[in-house]
């Protein structure tokens, strides 16, 4: 391993790193904006033109407000539950495919912090242990909404991630490879995977909405029942890592609808564009269309918001165990014997 | 002392030490948690043995998913010292004797026995690949595959019939 | 016509207890009928008021704050008959009347004036009644923008004669400006 691939990907994930962190940012306007006006509203247009620095203010509020902190039975657990929340959203941009490569230096440039071969897999193993940040910071605050709302929140993620895994096998069965690199490239042209596998699709984005706790799943937060749940004594910046967190998943979980079902940085004549205009502004304008799709699925996330009621616990437990984990498997069934016709028909004979 | 060897120390300090914080705390909730550190530091070794897939199959099975159940059950069941179970000293003592004559056992296994160490055999195949995997799991290892599904599958249908009302009769 | 005929709205429902079909049970349609409606609401005009740069246009029939008018001579014209009392509908006016002495022709216009008059304004409406009760012109419900200012003593929103008559120079400026015209 010589130097210069380390300097590459240390730039790689600072770049990502600091993407992520700015679109979590500007979700948060974004968030605000988009229910202003789908309420005939402006929205937030004080801070900066347009209310573009209304997230720097928003921070500097959290920065300077008291830190407070409950009679905790455990001090350092109660400082790592945002702490874990916050690492686990930004740990899944790392293997996420941004573009498909820049030509500089004399040397291919792969625009991905690591192409591991597990890459899907590793997805999900770290959406498995978002819960403990969630689940650390309710028990560790010491109350009794707290660690209801962590419960709540942590039961809902656990049971709709066996919905989206196997909702994934299908899509799995199709590509035929756990890496999200290769899943890019088998999307080239218009062969986007959400025209091959729309119920998986549908099923996983159900699942996506879960997973982040966002309406109309958002019963980990309920003024009437739970105060704030999980975070009702976090105050401060503390609670800031929380709610960020919960828009860095927002964006991540768009960018993986996006790699997954919707070509990733793949768009329309972009053989095309790297024969005429060459691989750099070819990757660039990829990086864009990439960014475009995950703008759509972010605003998709705030437009149901403020769409769809939230759904009771009791319906929501059987729309994740009842419905959607039948409606994967047979999903999966499907997709098997669409995939081995060839062979069904020359068995019964055809 | 190259990178690997370091990150092993480190590796095997930490699951050593958590493993044995997790017998030690007294608060169930800090063991579980330790337990989790420990789970985590094993999938670094199977890093470290360039297994990804049996790191990531490690993290998701049992951080992911039986850790949390874990924290579930004792977070719902509120063990704390007050009603901590007092165990009679004949038990302890009985623990004790047998924690010793077990580690006797194990100590002489480990002094007698000796090791074997054939030859690498490279056969050019890539076994962290999962496509290999799966096709070594598929092909040469199916029965012990199918049998281990069908385990899981007798272990679900178990908790199912378990956990189902039995009918009242009027 | 009997009430469960009436709809005032014109869109009145009657609310039923059937069985959904499938296609009704999987929502999605009442889903995606959903998102349009909230979709649609993004092009509709805001109907924000940019406060402090766009003010809200004053309704013409607004009613503020009481004034005591004088006359073009400056000569208060309330004559306390109480007629604004009785109209009240809150029970917020009192007075006291008093008969005008020889050297006070000046400062009222009639032989009776109000020596004291008060509006209670914890209680006051703002209903306007005792404007169209007034046979003297004397108290009007100006366009003032505040109501009442805030304070922490009750006694503060007893409103007497010095806060609701009407400034001596105002009132001459006001004569100045009509003898202009």
């Amino acid at each position: 391993m010589d130097s210069s691939i380390i300097i590459e990907k240390s730039v790689i994930i600072l770049v990502v790193f600091a993407i992520t962190m700015l679109m979590a940012m500007y979700s948060t306007l974004a968030e605000r904006k988009v229910a202003a006006w789908l309420q005939d509203r402006i929205g937030p247009n004080r801070a900066g033109k347009g209310g573009i620095l209304q997230p720097l203010a928003d921070g500097l509020k959290l920065f300077s407000k008291e830190e407070f902190e409950p009679d905790t039975p455990n001090r350092f657990l109660f400082f790592a539950g945002p702490a874990l929340a916050m690492t686990t959203a930004l740990m899944t941009s790392a293997v996420i495919p941004w573009g498909d490569k820049f030509h500089l230096f004399g040397r291919d440039i792969i625009l991905q912090a690591t192409d591991i071969d597990v890459a899907l897999l590793y997805l999900i193993g770290v959406m498995s242990i978002g819960v403990y940040g969630i689940m650390i910071g309710g028990w560790a605050s010491n109350n009794k909404f707290s660690l209801i709302g962590a419960v709540r929140a942590a039961s809902q993620m656990i049971s709709y991630e066996v919905a989206m895994g196997l909702s994934l096998i299908a899509l799995l069965m199709m590509t035929g490879t756990l890496s999200l690199r290769e899943i890019s490239m088998q999307q080239a042209g218009m062969n986007w995977n959400v025209f091959y596998q729309p119920l998986s699709f549908f099923i996983f984005l159900i699942c996506a909405f879960a997973e982040t706790n966002r309406t109309p799943f958002d019963l980990a937060e309920c003024e009437t029942e739970l105060v704030g749940g999980y975070h009702t004594e976090y105050s401060s910046m503390k609670m800031g890592f929380y709610l960020f967190a919960e828009y860095a998943n927002m964006f991540i979980s768009s960018t993986i609808l996006a790699v997954l079902f919707f070509g990733g940085y793949n768009y329309p004549g972009m053989s095309w564009a790297v024969e005429n205009w060459g691989v750099n502004l070819a990757n660039v304008i990829g990086i864009i269309a990439l960014f475009i799709k995950i703008c759509g699925f972010i605003f998709l996330y705030m437009w149901v918001r403020w769409t769809i009621p939230r759904f009771r616990y009791d319906q929501l437990m059987h729309l994740g165990w009842r419905i959607l984990i039948p409606l994967s498997i047979l999903n999966i069934i499907i997709t098997g014997i669409v995939m081995l016709r060839a062979e069904i028909a020359i068995y019964l004979g055809f | 002392m190259s990178t690997i060897l370091i990150i092993f120390c480190v590796l095997s300090a930490v699951t050593i030490a958590t493993a044995f914080l997790t017998i030690y705390s007294r608060n169930p909730i800090h063991s579980a948690l330790y337990l989790v550190i420990s789970f985590f530091s094993i999938a670094g070794h199977y890093l470290l043995l360039n297994s990804q897939f049996l790191a990531i199959m490690h993290i998701i099975v049992y951080s992911g998913a039986i850790m949390i159940l874990f924290l579930f059950t004792i977070m719902l069941m509120n063990l704390n010292k007050e009603n901590e179970v007092h165990k009679p000293r004949i038990t302890r003592l009985g623990a004790i004797v047998s924690f010793c004559l077990i580690s006797l056992v194990l100590i002489a296994i480990f002094i007698n026995s000796k090791p074997i160490v054939g030859e690498y055999i490279s056969t050019g195949a890539d076994y962290q690949s999962i496509k290999v995997l799966g096709l070594v799991l598929l092909n040469e290892y199916m029965v012990p595959f199918e049998f281990a599904s069908i385990l899981l599958l007798v272990a679900m249908i178990g908790s199912v019939l378990l956990s189902k009302k039995e009918k009242t009769e009027k | 016509m009997s009430i469960e005929t009436i709809s005032l709205s014109g869109r009145k429902k009657v609310v039923s207890n059937k069985e959904m079909t499938f296609l009704e049970k999987m929502y999605l349609l009442a889903i995606i009928k959903g998102m349009i409606i909230t979709i649609k609401h993004l092009f509709t005009r805001k109907v924000t008021i940019k406060y402090p740069e766009q003010v809200r246009e004053m309704s013409p029939v607004y009613r503020g704050q009481h004034q005591l008018k004088r006359d073009e001579q400056g000569r208060e014209n309330c004559t306390a008959c109480g007629l604004c009392a009785l109209s009240c509908p809150a029970e917020a006016i009192t007075m006291k009347a008093e008969e005008r002495k020889a050297d006070e022709k000046h400062l009222y216009r009639e032989e009776k004036y109000a020596s004291i008059y008060e509006i209670n304004m914890l209680r006051c409406i703002f209903c306007g009644l005792c404007e169209e009760a007034c046979p003297k012109d004397a108290i009007y419900l100006t366009t003032s923008k505040t109501l009442v200012e805030s304070s922490y003593d009750r006694e503060d929103f007893i409103y007497g004669k010095d806060r609701l008559v009407m400034p001596l120079d105002i009132a001459m400026k006001n004569t100045q400006l009509k003898n202009a015209n």
